[in-house]
């Protein structure tokens, strides 16, 4: 009895964590280890057979090294893919820390801060699809936005670039994601000691120096996490670029999604595979920056 | 260092309807310890704050030197401050936290980096130049924060209760540190505190207040031995304030001296007793209702002890007697 209870004392820890471990096994790391095993499988039009092979891989590649200095479609694919993630990523880290800031510092009473908190998740209270198409009628050719800079004479015809564009994808990426940005940020911004900006102010530092020597450094943690949640989401996302890009343009998340419409699953579990890797590579050396673990 | 005068001059703070500091004027000569003493929100700390730049002067004036600095920035002053909790940044190491201002002004890595362990060797942290703040202990921490505020050379150091965080132990050691560095710098330092018994061991300089207002300013033996107002006799301790006819005395606890019953003075019976080491504290009832205390030396006091409940004799000498203004 005794060697019992001495056991579950000395392991108590460990079967405190087993719950979230079993949730994180089962529907995490299963599906990922499956999805995995899937992109060495063969398959053909009629059929998916268990095998060792690197052909999907090399199929994802097809070509690509032969055909350099040109870029094959899949290179070209996340050149795209980055273009949005580095895009949306930069504007929404501006804008994000912009409002955090003005949020934690600027706004004196907590109640304030909360109603306006509240204020920024409104979008998040419709759907990501509905708040998509809402850009239509504003930014279409007969949008209102058009209507506008024609009434005021500004372009003498309507303007195709406002929407089914890069424009339109990363106006839409940023106006969905700016708030995953300010949560952390703020978090952050919020644990600075006031008496760090006083500080910095009676050592003769402008605003913009505290900002960039005091404020910026001390909410790097926040920085990243934010911008874990940013690059992760774009770098997967089919839907919004589909959408607001007019079906017109590539993303990595599309032509998976094309594969496993087409049920190329072993094609598929390889182009996720390889998503995988660059977005933990993307992660990697962005926490190569600031070392999280030390910092929360 | 050019050691200047600090002078305030009716400077008053208001903060909408609520007056923090309602008018005060006081000088401080160049090279004085000036201690800020008073009870929280007597308006000791927006004072120090005012004189930092770190608060707008709702009006009057405060000259350093020569020169009106009410709308200069704090780095502009010639002051310097030292926070409550030292403020180190966390992110810095403690080299560059104490060459933050020197960056600030762009002086280049190396001239920066020389005058920051300057100032390192001179509080005795120059071996710890690496580390960040949160490997140092309380009293290192405030070194450096000393270290980071004398580097920009100021005439006048503004230390806000600067040994507040620290055990009673390491506060007193470093409340002889920080005097032994203003005496040794020649310049003025005004410090805030709420402790007398702190105020009393560092200050050439007390400045007593309440609501905003001084109620008394003046060498600690000055404030001690002739407290002006009943609020001073009873901030500062050590003082019984007593009715005699129509006016307000206070008498110093060690000036009264006890006899048993009967004797020329004032009747009283002992409340409580309690021991000190070197000396008693008694505490005593008076006939008429009014409630002292008297310290006498331990030896005179065993000498011949009065215990509980005793009916004693109560007197002193009428020339330590001192008239208090309210």
């Amino acid at each position: 009895m005794r060697a019992i209870q001495d056991f579950f004392s000395r392991t108590l820890a460990y079967w405190q964590a087993a719950p979230m471990a079993l949730v994180f096994g089962f529907f995490f790391l299963l599906p990922l280890a499956a999805t995995a095993m899937v992109s060495f499988w063969e398959y053909t039009e009629y059929s998916i057979e268990p095998a060792f092979v690197l052909t999907n891989y090399s199929d994802a590649f097809d070509g690509c090294i032969s055909s350099l200095p040109d870029l094959c479609t899949t290179f070209r694919t996340y050149l795209s893919t980055l273009f949005f993630c580095g895009g949306t990523w930069l504007l929404t880290l501006i804008i994000g820390f912009t409002v955090a800031w003005f949020l934690a510092f600027h706004v004196r009473t907590m109640t304030m801060q909360i109603v306006l908190f509240t204020l920024c998740t409104i979008p998040f209270w419709t759907s990501n699809v509905i708040r998509m198409i809402s850009w239509i009628p504003l930014l279409g050719r007969n949008g209102l936005m058009n209507q506008l800079l024609l009434s005021l004479g500004i372009v003498s015809q309507p303007q195709e670039w406002l929407l089914y564009s890069d424009f339109s994808v990363l106006l839409a990426f940023v106006h969905l994601y700016t708030f995953f940005m300010v949560v952390p940020i703020f978090n952050s911004m919020m644990r600075i000691d006031r008496a760090l900006i006083e500080a910095a102010y009676d050592a003769g530092a402008s605003g913009w120096q505290t900002l960039w020597n005091v404020v910026v450094p001390l909410t790097k943690p926040g920085i990243t996490i934010g911008s874990i949640f940013v690059i992760t989401i774009v770098m997967g996302d089919f839907v919004t670029i589909g959408i607001m890009g007019g079906q017109q343009i590539a993303s990595v998340g599309k032509v998976i999604q094309t594969e496993i419409s087409f049920l190329q699953f072993p094609a598929a579990a390889a182009n996720a595979v390889i998503l995988l890797i660059s977005v933990l590579l993307i992660i990697v050396g962005l926490t190569r920056l600031v070392d999280i673990r030390k910092e929360l | 260092m050019r050691p200047a005068d600090l002078e305030l001059a009716t400077v008053i703070k208001s903060y909408g309807d609520t007056v923090a500091v309602r008018g005060i004027s006081l000088k401080v000569k160049a090279g004085t310890y000036c201690c800020l003493l008073g009870p929280s929100g007597c308006g000791k700390s927006s004072t120090l704050r005012m004189i930092a730049g770190h608060e707008d002067v709702t009006s009057g004036d405060i000259v350093l030197g020569d020169d009106i600095v009410n709308e200069l920035p704090p780095a502009k002053r010639g002051t310097a401050m030292m926070f409550q909790s030292y403020a180190l940044f966390p992110h810095l190491n403690v080299r560059d936290n104490v060459a933050f201002s020197l960056r600030m002004k762009g002086i280049a890595k190396a001239e920066r980096h020389k005058r920051a362990d300057a100032a390192l060797e001179l509080v005795a942290m120059g071996q710890y130049a690496a580390r960040l703040p949160a490997q140092l202990s309380g009293g290192q921490q405030q070194r450096v924060a000393l270290a980071r505020a004398l580097v920009t050379d100021p005439q006048v150091l503004l230390l806000d209760e600067p040994l507040s965080a620290l055990d009673p132990f390491l506060r007193i050691r470093m409340r002889a540190e920080l005097k032994r560095f203003q005496r040794d710098l020649g310049i003025s330092f005004i410090h805030v505190t709420h402790s007398q018994e702190e105020a009393m061991a560092l200050a050439d300089l007390i400045v007593v207040m309440k609501d905003g207002v001084i109620e008394q300013a003046g060498s600690p033996q000055e404030i001690f031995n002739a407290p002006a107002t009943e609020f001073v006799a009873r901030f500062m301790g050590g003082h019984n304030v007593l009715t005699v006819g129509a006016k307000r005395v206070s008498v110093r606890t060690d000036h009264v001296s006890l006899a048993p019953a009967g004797g020329p003075g004032k009747a009283a019976a002992v409340q409580e007793i309690e021991y000190q080491g070197s000396f008693v504290v008694v505490s005593l009832k008076a006939a008429d209702g009014q409630e002292l205390t008297a310290t006498i030396a331990e030896k005179a006091f065993y000498a011949a002890p009065f215990g509980l409940g005793d009916d004693v004799t109560v007197s002193w000498d009428p020339a330590n007697e001192h008239l208090l203004t309210n």
